[in-house]
């Protein structure tokens, strides 16, 4: 899975540039995300972090008229290349979504739904990978007795532990996740920080928060965007600590505009 | 930091314009109680040392408010960089302006006890390490309302000049004793106070590193510059260590 380079790197972006047709969203962008380790993306909105986050499973192919240059490694492999399988390339970087996103089916489905996509699994053992992870997102105490029943029944907070299970149950290498707790009371976001804690020994995983705490409590790696470009990229202690530019230093702080 | 913008959250801005002005306020008070101790000694002014001492109420009052203002913010605020190292550093910095005044008071009272004492003992040398301290302390006050790592960092080179000045003083406040034993009393005072200005000027090098931290984001080193034979002597002979000496030899 990993880039042939460097073995540490799960993601090497190289001089990205991205256009919704006319419109210039990410000017050169290069920036490497580690293996196993979490990445924040901040910035104000319209900074191109949603943006660079829907590059890594081509979610932009769904749209004509948005296109991107450079360079995306991943397993040495630049995922921007046509040729490329994106239901493969989706099955290895899966994405979690601002609100979630439930299929209209019971719980049981929206975890062996796209599990039966990929691969050809038995009942038995379908049986135990939705065990597996609905326990690894702590869903599986609170759902156990109503696989059957509705996802949309679920609260806000089961439902977007549901969307991570459903994430990860196809076994991607990278979890995409894009204000995973913007909607969620503080109880299910703690709930769903700690779950990255334990998701990252297993998933390289890459954040879009707007919010600043949850980028410090989280990731280890924090990455500025502003303007479609990238401002500054270190550790989460040194940005919050101490950054190197002004500019990040002007918006984590709130003096920004 | 300086921080040429203010918070997008004016009612954040203000309470850290707060935090500042009650940092002066401290640093001026403690400035004054030590200039005032020193008058006690130089001039034998008694009303100056009486004065020194009134204001220590004052200054513990404000250390604790510093307190709740800074901890009242990292709860509310969540301060992020360099408001996050300055909150911090005025938590810290107001504990070291804390231990001045009390060293300064402890300066007045004994100066009431040299002045009731016969003697020729030269005070010149205490005069001139008290200007070079208050010089420092001075400083690291400045350092600290114009946010200026520059000054902080010339306070904290010159530190070892007041340790040096200590030393010499101990060895000639040791020398009359060792003369005349009726000096012993009046220069075992002296003793006493030329430590508190070692001590004053110890607390005014923690307060410049911290500056220093709060508006660059780097430490300086941890050994501070200082005379290798001037702190062995110290060391050796002195009857009492600072817990500031990193010099253990």
């Amino acid at each position: 899975m990993m880039n042939e380079t460097d073995p540490q790197v799960a993601l090497a972006v190289r001089n990205l540039n991205f256009y919704y047709g006319q419109h210039h969203a990410l000017h050169d962008i290069s920036i490497n995300f580690p293996a196993r380790r979490v990445t924040a993306m901040i910035g104000p909105s319209g900074c191109g972090k949603s943006t660079l986050l829907r590059i890594f499973n081509r979610m932009y192919d769904l749209y004509p008229g948005q296109r991107a240059t450079g360079e995306v490694m991943f397993d040495g492999v630049n995922i921007l290349e046509d040729s490329l399988d994106l239901n493969i390339l989706r099955a290895r970087v899966g994405m979690v979504f601002q609100k979630p996103t439930p299929f209209p089916m019971s719980i049981y489905d929206n975890i062996a739904f796209g599990v039966r996509l990929h691969e050809k699994v038995s009942k038995s053992e379908m049986d135990g990978r939705v065990q597996d992870v609905l326990t690894r997102v702590a869903l599986w105490n609170e759902v156990r007795d109503r696989l059957k029943a509705p996802a949309a029944g679920l609260s806000g907070g089961q439902q977007q532990r549901l969307c991570i299970a459903r994430s990860i149950a196809t076994r991607p290498e990278v979890l995409l996740l894009d204000e995973p707790t913007s909607a969620l009371d503080p109880i299910s976001t703690a709930r769903i920080e700690e779950l990255l804690d334990e998701l990252k020994e297993d998933f390289t995983i890459a954040i879009v928060t707007h919010n600043m705490q949850q980028a410090a409590r989280c990731a280890d790696q924090v990455a500025f965007f502003y303007l479609g470009g990238l401002v500054e990229v270190d550790s989460a202690d040194r940005i919050f600590t101490n950054p190197r530019q002004k500019q990040t230093q002007d918006y984590i702080t709130g003096r920004f505009g | 930091m300086p921080l040429d913008r203010s918070h997008i959250v004016k009612s954040y801005e203000q309470e850290l314009g707060q935090l500042r002005s009650m940092m002066a306020r401290m640093g001026g008070i403690v400035e004054n109680q030590v200039a005032l101790a020193l008058s006690a000694i130089a001039d034998r002014n008694e009303e100056a040392a009486d004065a020194a001492a009134r204001q220590d109420p004052e200054v513990d009052e404000l250390e604790r408010e510093v307190e709740a203002l800074a901890i009242r913010l990292l709860a509310l605020r969540s301060p992020m960089a360099g408001d996050l190292r300055e909150i911090v550093a005025a938590l810290k910095i107001t504990g070291d302006l804390e231990r001045i005044g009390d060293y300064a008071a402890s300066i007045a009272r004994r100066s009431l006890k040299i002045r009731m004492m016969e003697g020729q003992i030269s005070l010149s040398g205490l005069r001139s390490m008290g200007r070079l301290v208050q010089d420092n302390l001075r400083r690291s006050i400045d350092a600290i309302t114009q946010q200026d790592s520059h000054r902080a960092m010339e306070v904290w080179h010159s530190d070892r000049a007041v340790d040096e000045y200590y030393t010499a003083l101990f060895r000639e406040l040791v020398t009359y004793m060792i003369e005349d034993a009726r000096n012993i009393r009046t220069c075992t005072e002296l003793l006493f106070i030329a430590k508190n200005l070692e001590r004053i000027g110890d607390h005014a090098t923690n307060i410049a590193e911290r500056v220093f931290y709060a508006v660059t984001g780097e430490n300086l080193p941890a050994l501070r510059p200082r005379g290798g034979a001037a702190a062995t002597a110290t060391t050796e002979i002195s009857p009492t260590t600072s817990s500031q000496e990193p010099d253990v030899r």
